[in-house]
């Protein structure tokens, strides 16, 4: 029971609570969704949510890894989803006929994704992470659009021979019954759709476990020193490099879990949807949610996914209204009197929480 | 040869996208901030010139006049309502709000001007000259030289003036700048009135280049120009210039020799490297950090 | 401190949310229909229960808005003209999906809690490709005005197998206009031998008449000796393209791609001063009413369209008039045309099959598989069109030449 506490929230009593809450919720949020689901309570819409819900949660959890908790601003969390996706989408695709069970097929798949993302993230990390600030953002973007430019560029698919792949569509040739699993700009059609809502609960859960593991360790602890100092921290002989390598690898890893989920939820994945716009997207939940705050991610991002769809009935001014609610958010949060009446309000209770 | 003509109008496009990496830069340099709103204030220009010239049969100068007046306005009126609230906020939260701003203007044009696209009207004459056998459209020059024109005012005006000294004191150091009298607030709101008022004339030439406009049609240029100001070193205004030229080289080489389907892949690598070897751009300063 | 006061505003949030979810949840359909379109509550004064509620989802917003816009006001029109008539009672709910295949698994869960008996599918393909497994799941009858590629009635579109069985295309096929313009251009010499094809290889409609046109080419002995791509990132430059296709020789230059892209080819062809044939197919469609594009430009150009809105039946003619009406003076395209044509389709089918308003989408679906795969339907995009039971319909392209700023029909 000790070490499942510990597992769950590490650290000190002080840290303790803010970090159970957050599982609480999520735990919380399945039951009830659950119920609602086995009771037949719940919208075809809100069904339909659910996957991807879980799986922005996730690569928004692994970008506050990087941008909260690391400090190094990343415009390209899209490109480790991307890579996530689509080689989840290909492990799956492979494995059809061999593990016919989805749940297995879908960790598996996950997995690859996973790690093939992190792989990227180590790649991209050794020139990224060399230089700072606003620059180091650019890179992240420009990274984001290279992967995307070589998915637009990539033909997998395999036929009796087995696999075949090319960069060149004109070299690119299946026999007659063949599967194209990644052509090019139209991307993966015909997915076998496996992905499910639990697994989606489970890897943010693992998720959290990963990042309150890693930001109360010793790697951790490092890492936002490095953040807060750098210079102070490289003085007291704190690896820069290799804490913000940790965090960045991380942070792609969860983000190419969570793009393998999303790109086996849909029957079709193009690369463009991964483009700097969804980069974007997850950046302004984690803003929203606060940086270093992983319980205000969740529900940011939860927020942020459902307020278009509950402005449907506004037709086509529900963009605007969006984008309206979005300037509010950040000027009302910035706002300091605002803050002081808050401050004023909750003083009591401002240094126990998250 | 068509390697000359391909440098020419690499250099056309890198002329745009200069300008526009201007309006980026110069804010960046003052107010530390990324607009990514920026992309969105050119189409909204190209919309006005287009309203202007088409449906009311105004002179293209006017037109462009009118562009830049209407920029300028809606680029003082945003810095006012979104971005001045947000002073002392950190730069995540204004970003943030930038690309809220640009959602805003990109579903407001759709709704007020339709999501439909309209043509640019031609307004300088269809003919091209020719160096040896490469030819090279008038509007190719036209918008070269706009963007040596902008380049050297801009300089002078920085250079020069009062106001153009009052900026580069608060680039460097805005504290300082206020207790010597300078009074922030509007030097920031004067930047925005100048970058977006670049951005007018970007969007006249960008659409006049590709006569297509269309709610979404400044993201994209916006984007590279965003690459190009960093490519010369973000907060320089030589930086944003060479910045811009280099890119729309690289852009148009890298499609003529490579590959059409990679030229932004290329393009970001090439950012990439240069970045590589000099961390803070071509001409950018280094910054050293203190304890 | 600031966390604190962010987290308790998005906590707050999430309860109205949640709040709003479980409303949803537990009122069904009743809830939801307050957010229906506008073309909805004018029927809603005939018999509401006897209405038939037809689905639908598309780009509204974003950079495709253009075509889920025009598919919309032609569907509404569509609907209102049908409801006028009395008799069979349609109502229309037509969603966002931005282009996006996500949003439109979101769309499709809305308009199914709404409880949707027919649908229009999506407006573009690769939300199609998303939708049709849900479509084919849940068993309600789809027909999509213009989501062309295989991959939205094929589970394995390669192969063309794996057919869904109750989702059917009223548009082209994309292979079948690109074989139609290939054996045009070989027929008729006269007005160019050597092919240039200009294409957005990100875009499923576009590639697909690409695709099956080289390889009909390569059978009947077309020459194509240029072939030049762009994508959505670089969609404003052709200069590059265009003089490749020149240095190649090519004297007619072929563009399966959407009227946008196309006048910017045109503009650009003509400040370089180059001057080939062009051809075009259905997307072309639209070019001369652009607002603002020099026609002049676009004379001489070939195209393969199903509608042409300058054509004289009554029919077109009033269609036009009404959509001119009822969107400030703009002309349909034929994306217009075809959300027209499908819910007239939808119509015929229905009361030939004598479907009523209480009847389940199982029904419902079961009825109009059988009709569409019989029936033959005359309309804007076509006469006397048919489906096979995989879904794609046959119709026969016609061609036409731009002269004058106008459509001439090509006699042969």
């Amino acid at each position: 029971m000790k070490t499942a506490s510990k597992l769950f929230s590490p650290g000190g009593d002080k840290m303790k609570r803010g970090r159970l809450i957050s599982f609480a919720l999520v735990i919380a949020a399945y039951i009830i969704i659950e119920i609602l689901l086995k009771t037949g309570n719940l919208s075809s819409l809100f069904k339909s949510l659910l996957v991807p819900v879980t799986c922005y949660v996730v690569a928004s959890l692994g970008l506050n890894l990087n941008v909260g908790i690391s400090g190094e601003l990343n415009l390209g969390q899209a490109g480790f989803m991307s890579v996530g996706a689509f080689c989840g989408i290909c492990v799956s695709g492979m494995l059809a006929n061999t593990i016919t069970v989805p749940v297995v097929r879908l960790m598996i798949a996950m997995f690859c994704g996973a790690c093939l993302a992190a792989v990227f993230g180590f790649l991209i990390g050794i020139p990224v992470l060399k230089l700072q600030g606003d620059y180091l953002a650019i890179v992240t973007l420009a990274f984001g659009q290279i992967i995307k430019s070589i998915f637009m560029n990539t033909y997998i698919g395999f036929d009796a021979d087995g696999l075949h792949y090319s960069f060149v569509e004109s070299k690119f040739k299946l026999q007659p019954g063949g599967k194209m699993l990644l052509n090019g700009p139209m991307g993966a059609t015909g997915t076998q759709k496996i992905a499910n809502f639990t697994v989606g609960i489970v890897l943010i859960l693992i998720a959290l476990i990963i990042i309150y593991n890693l930001m109360i360790s010793r790697s951790g602890r490092a890492i936002m020193a490095a953040r807060d100092n750098r210079i102070a921290a490289e003085s007291i002989g704190v690896p820069i490099s290799k804490t913000k390598m940790l965090a960045f690898v991380v942070s792609a890893f969860l983000a190419g879990a969570a793009g393998a989920l999303y790109g086996l939820n849909y029957a079709t994945l193009v690369p463009n949807k991964f483009d700097f716009n969804t980069s974007i997207l997850i950046l302004v939940f984690v803003v929203l949610g606060g940086l270093g705050n992983m319980t205000g991610t969740i529900i940011s991002t939860i927020v942020l996914l459902i307020l278009p769809e509950l402005l449907r009935s506004l037709q086509d001014y529900r963009m605007l209204i969006y984008a309206v609610v979005l300037i509010l958010i950040m000027l009302v949060t910035n706002n300091e009197w605002l803050k002081s009446r808050v401050k004023g309000f909750t003083s009591g209770k401002a240094k126990g929480g998250a | 040869m068509q390697f000359l003509s391909y440098l020419i109008n690499g250099l056309g496009l890198g002329s745009v996208y200069a300008i526009i990496a201007l309006g980026y830069t110069m804010v960046y340099g003052i107010a530390k901030m990324l607009n990514f709103a920026h992309g969105d204030v050119i189409m909204i220009g190209a919309y006005i010139a287009f309203f202007a010239l088409a449906r009311f049969g105004f002179p293209f100068p006017v037109a462009v006049l009118l562009a830049m007046l209407v920029c300028t306005t809606l680029g003082v009126v945003i810095e006012r309502l979104a971005y001045k609230p947000l002073r002392q906020a950190t730069s995540l939260s204004v970003l943030i709000t930038a690309i809220g701003v640009s959602y805003f203007l990109q579903n407001g044009a759709q709704i007020l001007w339709s999501s439909s696209s309209k043509v640019f009207p031609s307004v300088i004459s269809a003919g091209s000259i020719h160096l040896g056998s490469a030819s090279v459209s008038y509007l190719t020059i036209l918008t070269i030289l706009t963007c040596i024109v902008v380049m050297i005012c801009l300089t002078l005006f920085i250079n020069k003036t009062k106001t153009g000294s009052a900026m580069r004191a608060c680039s460097e150091d805005k504290g300082a700048s206020m207790l010597m009298g300078i009074n922030v607030n509007r030097i920031i709101s004067i930047t925005f009135a100048i970058g977006s008022g670049l951005a007018a004339i970007a969007s006249v030439l960008l659409a006049s280049t590709y006569p297509s406009v269309y709610p979404t049609m400044g993201s994209m240029p916006g984007i590279k120009a965003f690459t190009a100001a960093v490519f010369g070193g973000i907060g320089s205004i030589p930086g944003a210039f060479v910045g811009g030229l280099i890119l729309g080289i690289i852009e148009i080489f890298a499609k003529a020799y490579i590959s059409t389907q990679l030229s932004d892949a290329i393009v970001f690598a090439v950012l990439i490297i240069i970045l590589l070897i000099k961390p803070t751009g071509l001409l950018g300063k280094k910054i050293n950090v203190k304890v | 401190m600031k966390k604190i006061f962010k987290t308790s505003i998005a906590v707050a949030m999430t309860i109205c949310m949640a709040a709003a979810m479980t409303a949803c949840g537990g009122s069904g359909s009743a809830s939801s229909s307050s957010g229906s379109a506008p073309a909805a509550q004018t029927s809603e004064a005939s018999s509401a229960a006897g209405t038939i509620k037809i689905g639908g989802s598309g780009p509204l917003t974003g950079g495709a808005a253009v075509y889920g816009q025009a598919v919309k006001n032609a569907a509404e029109i569509a609907v209102e003209e049908v409801n006028a008539k009395g008799g069979m009672q349609f109502e229309l709910k037509f969603e966002d999906d931005a282009h996006d295949p996500e949003k439109a698994v979101t769309a499709y869960g809305v308009l199914k809690d709404w409880g949707m008996q027919v649908s229009l599918a999506t407006v573009t393909s690769s939300p199609g490709a998303a939708v049709a497994p849900s479509y084919a799941e849940d068993k309600i009858f789809a027909i999509t005005p213009s989501g062309s590629s295989p991959s939205v009635v094929f589970a394995d579109p390669d192969n063309k197998t794996g057919a869904y069985g109750n989702v059917f295309q009223m548009c082209f096929t994309d292979p079948n206009q690109g074989s139609a313009s290939a054996q045009y251009i070989k027929d008729h010499a006269a007005i160019g031998t050597q092919v240039a094809i200009i294409y957005k290889n990100d875009d499923n409609y576009s590639k697909g008449i690409r695709d099956t046109f080289v390889a009909t080419a390569a059978e009947i002995g077309l020459e194509v000796v240029s072939e030049g791509t762009f994508d959505d990132s670089n969609a404003q430059d052709f200069t590059v393209q265009l003089g490749q296709a020149k240095d190649a020789g090519a004297d007619i230059v072929f563009l399966p791609i959407y009227y946008d892209p196309a006048s910017l080819i045109l503009t650009q062809a003509n400040q370089m001063g180059y001057a080939p044939s062009f051809f075009g197919v259905d997307g072309m469609d639209g070019i001369l009413t652009l607002e603002g594009f020099d026609t002049s430009l676009a004379e001489g150009v070939f195209l393969l369209t199903p509608f042409s809105a300058d054509a004289t039946d009554d029919l077109t003619a009033n269609f036009v008039k009404a959509y001119k009406e009822k969107c400030g003076g703009e002309t349909p395209n034929q994306f217009a045309a075809d959300a027209y044509d499908c819910v007239y389709a939808i119509l015929q089918a229905c009361e030939a099959a004598g479907v009523t308003a209480d009847m389940s989408s199982d029904e419902i679906c079961a009825k109009m598989v059988e009709q569409f795969t019989t029936m033959t339907f005359s309309g804007l995009t076509g006469a006397e069109m048919t489906w096979s039971a995989d879904g794609e319909v046959t119709k026969s392209p016609k061609a036409v030449v731009i002269q004058n700023g106008a459509y001439v029909s090509v006699l042969d």
